[in-house]
């Protein structure tokens, strides 16, 4: 029985369960607890990792949370100024046209600073990726109202509640975005159930396997996530609450495929 | 002896960039240097060099096209004036604290604001004393020539690499504008990838299995790690300065008047100098080539025998404190100059001239 | 010694800068030193366009100019803004169409290239630049007509060589009608 509770013992290929990507650091992640963020960095590395083209991967950290992303991928990355993630990916991919370029950025970063950084690198059809991470506020300055912010949340910024008469309406960039004719690839995702996991992880995939056919077209995946530490909830009140109320807002589903809508944008 | 052309000196820039082998230029429109991504535009050298050339959205957009580029080895540039280089100064910021070697060219123009499409020196505090965020220097270059215009783009490219530092080329728009001989150096072939990979092995090219992955980035969240970063710039600073200061002296040897102008305004000095000369002053013109570093021991050693300074720029005074700094106080140092797009006439600087030598 | 400066001026359209960007590349091929100064902006759009041109056998120190040894005026503004600035003893050359209020110094010399007139009589609008051109060359052959069909070619794409010799008609023209008048 001693020998059965030695954990070196336990430690063996064999019984390997689950096991990190390679191309995670070592680095703790600095993400709250309950974040999705962590999960969609392990999937990300993952979907790179499976198809085998980390030496040719180029990535893009944005300004928020996810600021120390080049910390954690194991991977070639450059870290932007606020909103600039898919100019930099233009600036890369346009010199080096057969590598993989990503961005990696949150609701702020993508959706209000770097909106026209959003908008015309899609609308150039720039072979990119962008990852799209939406959890409807301002994590790493504190829980600041951010574009993607529903109607009525509370935010520090909008501590009443999101006043759609004078702070505008929560901004559904991925729908716009699924207009351009230049973008290819349009999906929202999300990382709270492990089904969900599996599904955003093959959208990731399938991404980057477009960009690997050299043909012009922007893949944007948005990744509908929470933020339980800025929306002042348990992590598994925060999922159940994105699934009462962000989902009704941001339907996750695929929007748009190899060029084609799938579903109508503009009506909702 | 190179190709001779007749060619405007944004065009001679556009064209040097593609002899340059330049991998990248991304821009955006705006009066007086439109002719470079223009010139480019129509030579296509995508289909010759390889060369991409990229309309962006803005300038913001630009400079972190630049960045990007920068980043990940290549050798990337961008063309602006005095409003749109205002909108880049977050993304230069970035590019110093990144380390990255790219080329940056204002054609400057009158200002604040929106300001005048005709030709200023009015950015010369925002280029040499950093017009963007943080401790950091831009290798600036002033072309006071066509043939300048050229050969300090590869100047530019050459010690922005030699030092992974930014650099600027401060023209304005006469030098943009103007078209004059220009013997164009023959085409150098773009660096290869495995070249950048050798060369460049901070560059993200994309890591090789069982090699440290590179990061580009400006954050250090540890103040005593930016602290010891910003240090490491100081030095590299101080080697620059110690290396790469460039001017050219004309009837100093025994002016007891100097001119200091750069640019156009040193070409409009020059024949001040003549006019002076003519009337029996013995003036001569130190023409800073490198603004920053700046040539303070030139200016020094004049210092020692000449009565006195005249700076000469089209601006409210902007170069002129850097010629007191150098002076430190030996002789009378003043300004003339015209602002707002309007030039000083060679005349006008011979007024001035004299006026400043009558009034001691 | 060759040093030459030279205001160009009149109406956008005229072919003002091109005539300017001719002598200039003219110049180069006859291993002389020249700039070309445009002015820019909006005061060319419908307004008045002027080039200073300098040729020169040494380095040229300014492009811009508050003196000309030559003016050639194209339209009144021009004439009303550059006569007082074309230095003692210099050359100024104009066509007096449109011109009300003829050029009045005593102390240059003054021809009248009625190029505006001649191009219309005999069809050659488009080059009445190159008569203006033709016109200045006879009162100051600066450069040989030799190196200015040489300029013409290298400044000319080459689908537009074909147009030479009509230029080279109107460099001729011009030398032809151009008259002393003070």
């Amino acid at each position: 029985m001693a020998e059965e509770n030695n954990v070196n013992d336990i430690i063996k290929e064999e019984n390997c369960v689950f096991k990190k990507t390679r191309l995670l650091t070592d680095k703790p992640l600095s993400f709250c607890p309950g974040c999705g963020h962590g999960v969609i960095h392990r999937i990300t590395a993952e979907a790179i990792e499976e198809l085998g083209i980390e030496e040719e991967t180029i990535g893009i950290a944005p300004v928020g949370c996810a600021v120390l992303a080049y910390e954690f991928f194991d991977i070639d990355m450059q870290e932007a100024a606020h909103g600039r993630a898919p100019a930099l990916a233009t600036g890369i991919k346009r010199v080096y046209p057969n590598k993989y370029v990503f961005t990696y950025q949150g609701d702020g970063d993508l959706a209000a600073i770097g909106t026209a950084e959003t908008i015309h690198s899609c609308n150039r059809g720039e072979n990119i990726l962008i990852i799209f991470v939406n959890n409807g506020i301002y994590g790493m300055t504190g829980g600041q109202m951010a574009p993607t912010t529903l109607e009525g949340a509370k935010t520090a910024t909008c501590p009443y509640g999101r006043d759609t008469s004078t702070m505008g309406y929560p901004l559904r960039i991925t729908e716009i975005i699924s207009q351009l004719p230049g973008v290819r690839f349009v999906t929202r995702q999300s990382v709270h159930t492990p089904a969900a996991v599996r599904k955003a992880k093959a959208a990731i995939k399938k991404a980057f396997q477009y960009q690997s056919e050299g043909k012009q077209g922007t893949c944007f995946i948005e990744i509908v996530s929470n933020c339980n530490s800025g929306w002042k909830m348990t992590p598994s009140q925060a999922n159940k609450w994105m699934e009462e109320n962000t989902f009704k807002y941001y339907e996750p589903g695929d929007i748009k495929d190899d060029f084609k809508l799938l579903k109508d944008v503009v009506k909702k | 002896m190179g190709e001779l052309r007749l060619m405007k000196g944004n065009e001679a820039l556009a064209e040097a960039a593609i002899r340059a082998g330049v991998d990248a230029y991304y821009g955006y429109p705006i009066t007086p240097q439109s002719e470079v991504m223009e010139y480019l535009m129509a030579a296509n050298p995508i289909k010759t060099t390889g060369m991409v050339v990229l309309q962006a959205e803005s300038e913001v957009a630009s400079i972190n096209m630049v960045y990007g580029a920068a980043g990940a080895g290549k050798m990337a540039m961008t063309s602006s004036s005095s409003p749109g280089i205002s909108l880049m100064q977050e993304g230069i910021s970035y590019i110093a604290g990144a380390e990255l070697p790219c080329v940056t060219v204002n054609v400057v123009r009158g200002g604040p604001g929106l300001g005048t499409i005709q030709p200023s020196q009015a950015d010369y505090f925002q280029t040499v004393k950093g017009g963007g965020h943080g401790d950091y220097h831009l290798i600036t270059l002033a072309p006071a020539s066509v043939q300048e215009m050229a050969d300090f783009l590869k100047l530019a490219f050459e010690l922005a690499f030699k030092y992974r530092n930014p650099a600027m080329i401060l023209s304005d728009g006469v030098i943009g504008q103007m078209m004059e001989k220009v013997e164009l150096f023959d085409p150098i072939p773009r660096r290869t990838d495995e070249f950048i990979k050798e060369t460049c092995p901070w560059a993200t090219t994309g890591r090789k299995k069982g090699t440290p992955h590179r990061i580009i980035t400006s954050l250090n969240l540890v103040a005593s790690v930016q602290e010891a970063f910003n240090k490491k710039l100081v030095d590299k600073y101080t080697k620059i300065k110690e290396n790469e200061v460039r001017c050219e002296l004309i009837n100093c040897d025994d002016a007891e008047y100097i001119i200091v102008a750069y640019g156009s305004s040193a070409r409009t000095s020059m024949k001040a100098v003549d006019l002076a000369r003519a009337k029996g002053i013995k003036a001569g013109l130190l023409r800073p080539q490198t603004l920053w570093p700046f040539p303070e021991k030139q200016i020094q050693q004049l210092a020692k025998t000449a009565k006195g300074f005249l700076s000469v720029e089209m601006s409210a005074g902007q170069m002129v404190e850097d010629v007191k700094l150098a002076v430190n106080g030996t002789v009378p140092v003043e300004h003339f100059g015209r602002m707002g797009g309007m030039i000083a006439s060679p005349g006008e600087i011979l007024q001035a001239l004299e006026n400043f030598i009558n009034k001691k | 010694m060759t040093n030459e400066e030279i205001i160009i001026a009149g109406f956008g359209g005229q072919g003002v800068l091109s005539m300017g960007k001719i002598l200039a590349y003219s110049g180069i091929m006859q291993n002389l030193e020249v700039s070309w100064m445009p002015s820019y902006g909006p005061e060319m759009r419908g307004g008045t366009a002027n080039v200073t041109v300098i040729i020169s056998d040494e380095r040229i120190s300014s492009p811009i100019l508050s003196a000309y040894d030559t003016a050639i005026i194209l339209n009144q503004q021009s004439l009303d803004k550059f006569e007082s600035m074309v230095k003692p003893g210099g050359t100024l050359i104009y066509d007096d169409n449109g011109i009300t209020v003829p050029p009045t110094r005593t102390d240059i010399n003054i021809y009248l290239v009625q190029a505006a007139k001649a191009a219309a009589e005999k069809n050659m609008n488009k080059i009445f630049n190159m008569i203006v051109l033709g016109g200045y060359l006879k009162v100051n052959p600066i450069v040989s007509l030799e190196n200015v069909e040489a300029g013409l070619k290298k400044s000319l794409p080459e689908r537009h060589h074909k147009l030479i010799p009509a230029n080279i008609e109107g460099l001729k023209l011009g030398a032809e009608i151009i008259k002393k008048i003070k």
